[in-house]
């Protein structure tokens, strides 16, 4: 029995799709859009996440030592760094590689490189470049290499200077800007989410509203309102499944026009990329949100006409 | 086989629907209800249906006091109850062969019984050509005979017909009498609310006579009297 009416349920939930064929139309249409920017939040999460990622990789703090800094200390200091929880790599760079680093950049200013041969000796000192797990953590990196666990051996310094507090300002004005635009960026488009899931509860809402009558007809000759439900909400289903494969459809050609655009921009990632490399992700929360907002919204609007 | 004990029903703003009424159906009967409009006799059939709810008293349907009844049990009183109604109350997406099957599906037959009893009771209703058309593509008549068809697929024990032949000119009128006369002799009570003179004269069966809610007449062999 419950199969017989489970089969009738979804055959009557199919049939009316297709007879009300404007309104499922119309219905299909407005869950795109909501779909749409559903998906478009999850694009704009991506971007900026992969952003601070970028930038944040791009922070680091950099140790030049003096330039009678014995190299064990250094590679002893190295060693002290990389046990720190907070360190995520040191990248060593001797004196000989700075030079040599020094004239690469330089190869085409002949009076620098002349200047340079002047000097008797190599005026660089080595450095260590430090990577931390998390930004917040430069900050106390920093001062553990302020701190007497730096000094070489006979206690005298061997660092010449840490450039973290040089760019720490620029360093934190960057983060909480991109804290900040990535908060508004999201709140904005759960704003239209929220508004646009509210327009297709009402599309349904309406939708349903003409089948009043009919409703009532039903009830009459007695059938139970899960039967008298089923159907309906079986049609606000399938407007969440079809809406949201057309959604994904369109994002095909979107991303990848958006794509080299977006790559460019932000210097993060390509969207093409990122929506081919996560689509059977894109496909769930699309396909899915859209099927479960479709079946909810049908299920509350049927629920008004049964409970009289 | 049907009871109103003392049924009285008053609005909320204190308008009387009906009053004090109690009568009897017995199995088979054919019962024509009649009275100027507003006198109650739609209200007398929406208490059998659970429409409406007494103020006063109470409605039994074999013993069985229909408005203490849950929900479910509702909807399975309305299945043993045939229902044709004025304004015909057709499902407008559905064809006539899925109005029909409807009304089986919701009674829990499988499918091989409604692909045997549709066809039958297109047939016994002259509409087996109209079996594929919309409700909008049918005449009032059709339309009044499809929802007949309906009411009588399930073999209920009661038609419940509300001034059935209101919206129909006298032929149908005449066909559709006809037809409510025929289930009759085959065993189905019919309740018939109506204020068309025509048909309680040509009917000579019992009438009850209604105004202002209450019954003024109970004829064995009535005829239209106002």
């Amino acid at each position: 029995m419950l199969w017989i009416n489970t089969k009738r349920i979804l055959k009557a939930g199919f049939v009316n799709f297709w007879r009300n064929g404007f309104v499922s139309f119309a219905s299909v249409v407005v869950m795109v859009i909501t779909l749409f920017v559903i998906g478009f939040v999850v694009f704009v999460g991506a971007i900026l996440g992969s952003s601070l990622e970028q930038l944040q990789d791009k922070v680091d703090v950099n140790v030049y030592f003096l330039t009678d800094a014995p190299e064990e200390e250094i590679i002893a200091l190295k060693g002290d760094l990389e046990t720190l929880p907070e360190v995520a790599r040191v990248e060593y760079v001797s004196r000989e590689q700075a030079l040599e680093n020094f004239r690469a950049r330089h190869e085409n200013d002949e009076l620098t490189l002349q200047a340079l041969d002047e000097l008797s000796e190599n005026p660089l000192g080595a450095t260590l470049n430090i990577k931390a797990k998390e930004t917040s953590q430069y900050e106390s990196i920093a001062r553990f290499l302020e701190s007497d666990n730096a000094l070489g051996l006979q206690d005298q310094p061997i660092i010449d200077r840490v450039n973290y507090f040089q760019n720490k300002a620029a360093i934190d004005r960057l983060s909480k800007i991109i804290d900040a635009a990535g908060t508004l960026g999201l709140v904005i488009s759960l704003v239209f989410a929220v508004v646009s899931i509210i327009i297709v509860f009402s599309t349904i809402r309406l939708a349903i509203y003409t089948a009043k009558e009919e409703i009532g007809v039903m009830r009459l000759v007695g059938a139970s309102n899960t039967y008298i439900r089923g159907p309906f909400v079986v049609e606000g289903i399938m407007y969440g499944v079809i809406a949201g494969v057309i959604t994904l459809i369109i994002f095909y050609p979107l991303t990848l026009w958006l794509g080299p655009v977006t790559a460019g921009f932000f210097g993060s990632i390509n969207l093409f990329d990122y929506y081919l490399a996560n689509f059977g992700q894109f496909f769930l929360v699309i396909v899915v949100a859209g099927a479960a907002l479709g079946a909810l919204s049908s299920y509350l609007a049927v629920r008004r006409y049964l409970r009289i | 086989m049907i009871y109103y004990d003392n049924v009285s029903k008053v609005y909320a703003d204190r308008s009387v629907a009906l009053q004090d009424i109690t009568f009897t159906i017995e199995p088979s009967e054919f019962l024509s209800v009649v009275g100027h409009s507003g006198a109650g006799k739609t209200t007398l059939l929406k208490m059998l249906l659970v429409e409406e709810t007494p103020t006063e008293g109470s409605v039994f349907f074999e013993s069985t006091d229909i408005h203490s009844l849950s929900k479910r049990l509702v909807s399975e009183l309305r299945r043993r109850i045939g229902t044709v109604f004025q304004d015909f109350k057709l499902l407008p997406h559905k064809t006539a062969y899925e109005n029909i099957a409807f009304a089986m599906e919701v009674a829990g037959r499988d499918d091989t019984d409604i692909a045997a009893d549709v066809p039958h009771a297109l047939e016994l209703v002259d509409l087996e050509e109209k079996a594929w058309s919309f409700p909008d593509e049918l005449s009032g008549g059709e339309k009044q005979r499809l929802a007949i068809a309906r009411a009588i697929v399930n073999q209920p024990d009661i038609i419940l017909a509300d001034e059935p032949t209101g919206n129909l000119d006298p032929i149908n009128t005449f066909d559709v009498v006809q037809i409510l006369k025929r289930i009759n002799d085959l065993g189905t009570t019919v309740l018939l609310t109506t204020h068309n003179k025509g048909v309680i004269d040509t009917l000579g069966k019992r009438v009850i006579t209604m105004e202002k809610g209450k019954i003024v007449r109970d004829d064995k062999e009535g005829r239209y009297i106002l």
